[in-house]
């Protein structure tokens, strides 16, 4: 225990609402520079362990230490308050221009006027919004709102940014397009992020560790792979979907078709990566296609890999199927197909799969 | 007709030749109602912002009681303060009693439960994370307040118009305790009161014209500090 402590560490939290206790955390921390996505349901209580997170809800019991100082005392939450940042679902802009936005944490510190207009167009620029200073908040689309209120949390520089559902009201491109920059910056800047989602593949990207919370309580926590892969109980496999999470090595990388290994295998899927890098990539199973004879030639799936089947688990309209390809990997078949093709375990069988049914998820 | 006619006409006559006792009832009706709204602006948008904020059981109650005191009839808030006022009431040896100040304290007690009213409203009407979106930004109590209250200066602007206007053209309280003194408690409302009275319809006229206009330039004024102020 000589490393250094943790920026947040959280033990036996409850905090109860009318009397109803809605959240009981026994232990949850987050690393400096750490970036950590909770996920569950809406209701899952996620918004009131951030607003617990960050002081703005007092909690009924427990105790949160930042590096190792217990936040107890009203002096206490403030400085701690005043080292965080905290991003809603809503953008909550005030009425004034997008610079006076941005500026509003750094007003707040009493900083010099110089200081604030450098820091703000700065942080502007990392989220692509320099040319917005002087617009009206009230005049901007959702995406771009988004943009200025997570550019008002990063202008502070922050050493933890708390993300509520920051982009559950956007619609699936500007998503996309906001939580690519948003893990650009989080990499850049090295803030340590807490990012409570329903979104599994948005917490995928983001994140390096996952919790997933239900009723009040964490369910599971671990590595991305570990929550997708092995979900600990029925609440999580059903919520995080099955995926097939991996982790490889990339061999090469050629016109934007990287070649991984993976279990003894070169899996090739579309994504930039640089040779030698390790990146974490999934796999939907409905995208994979099972046979018992190599469709080698037959098939145009650039990935062809000969599997022994561990086991058929009944799902209703289809089957769940896991196979051992020197890594694990499970597919769905509808119950014709798994008659036809004798599908026992032991059987040797052959997953093909598009080279773009694999998606890059992060390079680590 | 021609009584209308004939009044206005000599109402325009009046205001061109800048009657001496006509600009001094006017400014003292402008002193008066803006020294009153100033001052419910300080009470009002106080405890507005706390009642607003605050958590408590029978908040509602009192809520209603702020907007029920929104619509106070000036002759109850009159009758209230001449008591106060009196010689032998609890604040007679003051000795205010028929003054100004008097006027100023009853308008003031008529505007600042429509401003309270108005900033409750406003305040309540601002998003419900705001508050913690500003906490979360590092800022203190009074910071937050701060920020809150600008959030809502356009709606408190028409709090302002609102409170200035039902003073300014409120006469029921400002006779019974400023008396309608001439030279010294005399405004523009009471003024009219007594022309009309006395059958002298020109001279009623011309003080309501400036009564109107008054009460135009300066909400026409707060309207266009309220559309300046939205950024485009």
């Amino acid at each position: 225990m000589n490393d250094a402590p943790n920026f947040l560490e959280v033990e036996q939290l409850t905090v109860a609402r009318g009397g109803v206790p809605v959240i009981d955390i026994p232990r949850l921390s987050l690393a400096e520079g750490e970036v950590l996505s909770l996920i569950g349901p809406n209701g899952s209580g996620k918004s009131t362990l951030m607003l617990t997170l960050a002081t703005l809800l007092p909690p009924t019991g427990g105790r949160i230490r930042c590096r190792g100082e217990a936040i107890d005392s009203d002096r206490a939450r403030f400085a701690y308050r005043r080292r965080l940042a905290m991003v809603f679902q809503e953008p909550l802009l005030f009425d004034t221009t997008v610079f006076e936005n941005v500026a509003a944490g750094l007003k707040i510190r009493r900083m010099t006027r110089g200081e604030i207009r450098s820091r703000v167009m700065e942080t502007l620029e990392l989220f692509s919004m320099a040319g917005f200073a002087e617009r009206s908040a009230s005049k901007l689309s959702g995406g771009e709102s988004q943009r200025t209120s997570l550019a008002r949390a990063f202008a502070i520089r922050p050493e933890m940014i708390l993300l509520d559902e920051p982009f559950a009201a956007l619609d699936a491109p500007t998503r996309l397009a906001l939580t690519t920059d948003l893990e650009r910056i989080l990499t850049e800047t090295g803030t340590a992020a807490i990012v409570a989602t329903h979104d599994q593949l948005e917490a995928l990207r983001l994140s390096t560790r996952m919790a997933v919370i239900n009723r009040g309580a964490i369910v599971q926590g671990g590595t991305p792979a570990e929550v997708m892969n092995r979900p600990a109980n029925e609440f999580v496999a059903s919520f995080v979907g099955m995926e097939n999470v991996l982790t490889g090595t990339v061999l090469a990388c050629s016109q934007s078709v990287a070649t991984v290994s993976l279990g003894g295998h070169a899996i090739e899927l579309v994504g930039q990566a640089e040779p030698g890098e390790s990146v974490i990539f999934c796999l939907r199973p409905e995208n994979i296609a099972i046979s018992t004879t190599d469709p080698a030639g037959v098939t145009s799936a650039r990935n062809v890999i000969r599997a022994v089947v561990r086991k058929v688990i009944p799902m209703g309209i289809y089957n769940k199927i896991e196979i051992d390809c020197g890594f694990p990997l499970v597919a769905y078949l509808t119950s014709q197909s798994i008659d036809h093709l004798h599908l026992d375990p032991g059987k040797t069988v052959y997953a093909s799969f598009k080279a773009t049914a694999v998606h890059l998820l992060r390079r680590d | 007709m021609d009584l209308i006619y004939e009044g206005f006409a000599k109402a325009v006559a009046l205001l061109a030749a800048l009657d001496r006792e006509v600009l001094d009832i006017t400014w003292l009706s402008l002193k008066v109602s803006g020294t009153a709204t100033l001052l419910s602006l300080v009470f009002g948008i106080t405890s507005g912002t706390a009642l607003a904020l605050a958590n408590f059981p029978g908040k509602r109650l009192v809520v209603s009681a702020v907007n029920t005191g929104m619509g106070l009839p000036p002759v109850v808030v009159g009758l209230f303060v001449t008591i106060f006022l009196w010689r032998n009431g609890p604040f007679g040896s003051l000795d205010i009693l028929y003054t100004p100040t008097a006027m100023i304290i009853a308008q003031a007690v008529i505007a600042t439960p429509i401003v309270c009213g108005i900033t409750v409203a406003s305040i309540q009407n601002l998003p419900p994370n705001l508050r913690l979106q500003i906490l979360a930004l590092g800022a203190t109590r009074p910071q937050m307040v701060w920020l809150l209250i600008r959030e809502a200066r356009l709606p408190l602007l028409a709090g302002v118009m609102a409170g200035f206007g039902g003073v300014i053209s409120e006469v029921g309280a400002s006779i019974m305790v400023g008396g309608n003194i001439k030279g010294y408690t005399r405004v523009l409302t009471t003024a009219t009161v007594m022309e009309t009275s006395k059958g002298n319809f020109d001279v009623a006229i011309a003080l309501s014209l400036i009564l109107l206009l008054l009460c135009f330039a300066i909400n026409y004024l707060l309207t266009r500090i309220q559309q300046r102020e939205r950024p485009r």
